[in-house]
């Protein structure tokens, strides 16, 4: 029998980004907060430290810093006429499991989706038609528009330190920023980071083919920095060891040195760590949340923690299994397309070409997370007529490098073999010596790629696991052919001594290896309660006082990193939690 | 059967004998300094001796990891840089015994896109791998992987890589081939505390400095040049 612990204002489930951009203003707020968070508590002074934190055996092979999937994991297949199976180990996606989160680890890209994403069924409709969007594309527009999240990108780019260069400010085109950018009120808090010598060759490149290139924006400060919290940040120190690593050098915007601590030193607010919650809890009527269950994995105990409000602010694919687990909302049907809850998952997929120079000398371990060349030619750029291709979403294209460590990363050209006097030579010769231009593209959801709970395989609490249902459809296809074109092109220009060149992506997507933890949607975001689970508030249609913030909110994905806008939305929610829904609880958008 | 036995005593012996004194060298940080050493180091520790695998098994794994990283001028070869024994940690340790590994059936054998989904620890995989390997030697040259010559163990690790070879107890090739594969990889660029990579001959075959603390100015100072790497390793700096 759980113990019933005294009653809070809120609850935060999983600290990481929005958990903590939302204990610190809730706590601030004068609200009484507790949050939950299954992992432990690291920082940086202890954890993060050189030398054991430059270890890529521990830290991207073994997944220290991630989830354990001998506890709970996801059962995945490609389509629903196939059994799902456990994925039993980590491989395509990696969420995080430790205070801070996937923030701890992420590279910093911080982007801002526009209203390309925002409105994106009504935007193809008016241009391309009605029959432009294939009929199990279930997209839908989102609710919100940039112009109202504009303030909350800047206030989340000047709390992570991101540099870049602004495109577009107030409607002024600026000279060697992504001219198809949405206007900002003012620049990013810091410079863009130096140029390595891959980005600066992508860069001309992308130029001489009439093309934009500009450095992308990355929550890695480029100088010693304080944001307006009086957080201060160490600058960027290039070392290589980015993605899947804490940073040693307090370089990468993350809560566990920003929001966190700021919410730890405020007294409204209480941090429970190895305390993984399992469900929550509705009142009789189901119109209101009460609180939530969790355990203490530390000795198996078991707690009630009442609340006023619950915040889901765990990983993505989390909060979807929290929502089906503990039965709120309707959970989603494809065959009837009925319900809510786990339609519209989404990923991404991408193309990508190895360019091998034999006089040229790339260092790819000095890099930040962030050190590369970007295009939107391909993206938010709206003249790019996607009429004569067929697709709709897009692809950026990128030259750089980003965490490039040896047993991972030692480029051949194709043919090589894999073992050998032979492989070691090519080994020794191209390591150094080679670079690679990638695209990055959106997934546009589908009918038949969701979530639902698994009807066989559970986690160490007993409970079901959560089931994933994915693959990319023609659309994706298509998308991947041009962007595959257009990378071999540019690459082409460049004239390298080899070349191993993109393919299209048409195999089924799988489980092995890791492609992106830009896992979307499954609670979405929409503007009535028919079509998605979550106001424009991220409160629940069903329960007034349960909001759902991160990634899963998207009803769809672009082609971007995602933590842009789960951090605006976080600090947009909070704003409507502070202003209006303390004072009056209750919708805070008619359903 | 009776040579077999000799020859892998023989391997063993070899193994033991010609360890040099294990200090590992600390290095200032500015490793400028120290460029230059022979890729071909001798290496830095004696043979520290198995703790998961058997005779048969360390047999085979040596066989593979010398077939696989030969000696030459760019390094010295699989044993001599630890590799046999970054495995032997690795699959006695908690990654060989199946942590963080969903181990709850049921089994079944699943699609390619849905990943590993066998019943056995790294451990056991690897133990079943390398009897169903020599079991295919066996009968297709008489003798166990470790005693084939030079062009019989490059067939045999070119079918288990092209998935052209399947075993006749059921275990899939290409799932233990992959495994092997990685540990291979992961024991020659490893850093050097997990047994592997031993005088960082891994890292020094191609120039990757280790666990360096900072670049922030040699981003410009070396662009598009060499950077005279004299690889550091945790121990280096611990």
């Amino acid at each position: 029998m759980a113990t019933k612990l005294k009653e809070v204002d809120a609850v935060i489930v999983g600290l990481g980004w929005t958990g903590g951009i939302l204990a610190k203003e809730l706590a601030e707020a004068g609200l009484k907060v507790v949050a939950l968070e299954r992992g432990a508590m690291r920082s940086t002074d202890k954890d993060y430290a050189v030398p054991n934190i430059r270890d890529e055996l521990r830290y991207v092979v073994r997944h220290d810093l991630m989830q354990n999937t001998a506890r709970d994991t996801l059962t995945v297949r490609n389509n629903p006429t196939q059994e799902a199976l456990p994925m039993r180990r980590l491989g395509s996606f990696l969420p995080g499991e430790v205070v801070g989160g996937s923030a701890v680890h992420w590279s910093g890209h911080t982007w801002r989706w526009t209203d390309m994403e925002f409105k994106v069924r009504s935007l193809y409709e008016e241009r391309y038609g009605k029959s432009f969007v294939p009929a199990d594309m279930t997209i839908q527009d989102w609710g919100i528009t940039y112009a109202e999240l504009e303030p909350y990108y800047d206030k989340f780019e000047y709390t992570a330190a991101v540099s870049g260069k602004a495109g577009n400010i107030k409607g002024q085109i600026q000279r060697g920023g992504n001219p198809y950018e949405a206007p900002r009120a003012r620049d990013y808090p810091l410079p863009p980071l130096t140029p390595i010598l891959a980005s600066e060759m992508f860069t001309k490149a992308a130029e001489n083919n009439g093309y934009h290139p500009f450095p992308r924006p990355s929550a890695n400060a480029s100088q010693a920095y304080t944001n307006p919290d009086g957080s201060k940040f160490g600058p960027c120190q290039y070392c290589g060891y980015c993605q899947r690593f804490g940073c040693e050098a307090n370089a990468k915007g993350s809560p566990h040195i920003t929001v966190i601590p700021i919410a730890m030193r405020n007294p409204n607010f209480e941090l429970r760590t190895h305390s993984w919650v399992t469900k929550v809890l509705k009142d009789s009527d189901g119109k209101r949340v009460t609180g939530v269950t969790y355990t203490n994995v530390l000795n198996g105990e078991e707690f009630e923690q009442p609340a006023g409000m619950v915040l889901l602010c765990a990983y993505a694919i989390n909060n979807v299994h929290l929502m089906l687990l503990s039965g709120i909302g309707q959970p989603y049907d494809p065959v009837a397309q009925t319900g809510v809850i786990g339609k519209n998952y989404c990923y991404q997929t991408g193309a990508g070409a190895t360019l091998f120079f034999e006089n040229r000398h790339f260092n790819p371990f000095m890099n930040a997370g962030g050190s590369n060349a970007t295009i939107d030619d391909f993206n938010i750029n709206w003249a790019f007529d996607r009429g004569p291709h067929g697709f709709v979403g897009g692809y950026n294209m990128a030259g750089g490098f980003n965490t490039v460590l040896p047993i991972g990363y030692r480029p051949v050209p194709r043919g090589t073999p894999q073992w050998g006097k032979e492989w070691k030579a090519a080994t020794a010769k191209w390591y150094q010596t080679a670079m690679n231009i990638g695209a990055s593209g959106s997934v546009m959801a589908n009918r038949y790629n969701y979530y639902d709970l698994d009807p066989t395989y559970r986690n160490a609490f007993g409970q079901p696991l959560m089931r994933m249902t994915f693959d990319y459809k023609e659309n994706e296809h298509k998308m991947g052919r041009h962007a595959a074109a257009a990378i071999n092109a540019i690459a082409k220009s460049m004239n390298p001594t080899r070349l191993n060149e993109a393919t299209a992506r048409t195999d089924p997507w799988t489980v092995v290896p890791y492609q992106s933890t830009h896992n979307t949607g499954g609670t979405v975001m929409g503007t009535n309660s028919r079509d998605s689970a979550v106001n424009k508030y991220l409160q629940s249609w069903d329960c007034h006082n349960l909001f759902v913030v991160g990634a899963n909110v998207f009803p769809h994905n672009a082609s971007y990193n995602p933590t842009g806008p789960v951090g605006a939305l976080a600090y947009w929610m909070a704003e409507a939690i502070k202003t209006r829904y303390v004072r009056a609880p209750g919708p805070l958008v008619p359903a | 059967m009776k040579d077999e036995g000799l020859g892998r005593r023989d391997f063993l012996k070899g193994a033991v004998v010609g360890g040099a004194a294990a200090a590992t060298v600390s290095l200032p940080p500015n490793a400028e300094a120290q460029q230059g050493a022979s890729p071909a180091a001798a290496p830095d520790a004696a043979s520290p001796g198995y703790s998961f695998l058997n005779l048969e098994e360390a047999a085979f794994v040596e066989a593979l990891v010398d077939h696989m990283v030969p000696a030459d001028d760019l390094t010295p070869k699989g044993t001599d840089i630890g590799i046999n024994i970054f495995i032997d940690r690795a699959l006695a340790g908690g990654w060989g015994k199946g942590e963080r590994l969903y181990m709850q059936g049921p089994w079944k054998l699943g699609l390619p896109s849905q990943g590993y989904q066998l019943p056995l620890t790294p451990a056991q995989l690897y133990r079943a791998g390398i009897e169903a390997t020599n079991a295919h030697c066996r009968k297709s040259y008489g003798k166990p992987f470790d005693r084939l010559d030079d062009k019989q163990r490059e067939d045999v690790l070119v079918a288990l890589s092209s998935g052209k070879l399947s075993f006749d107890n059921g275990l899939p090739a290409r799932v233990f081939w992959t495994t092997l594969y990685q540990t291979v990889m992961e024991g020659m660029f490893s850093d050097p505390i997990y047994g592997g990579n031993r005088n960082k001959a891994g890292w020094r075959l191609i120039g990757f400095p280790g666990a360096i603390a900072v670049h922030r100015e040699n981003v410009e100072k070396y662009r598009d040049k060499k950077f005279p790497a004299d690889p550091i390793s945790i121990s280096d700096m611990s």
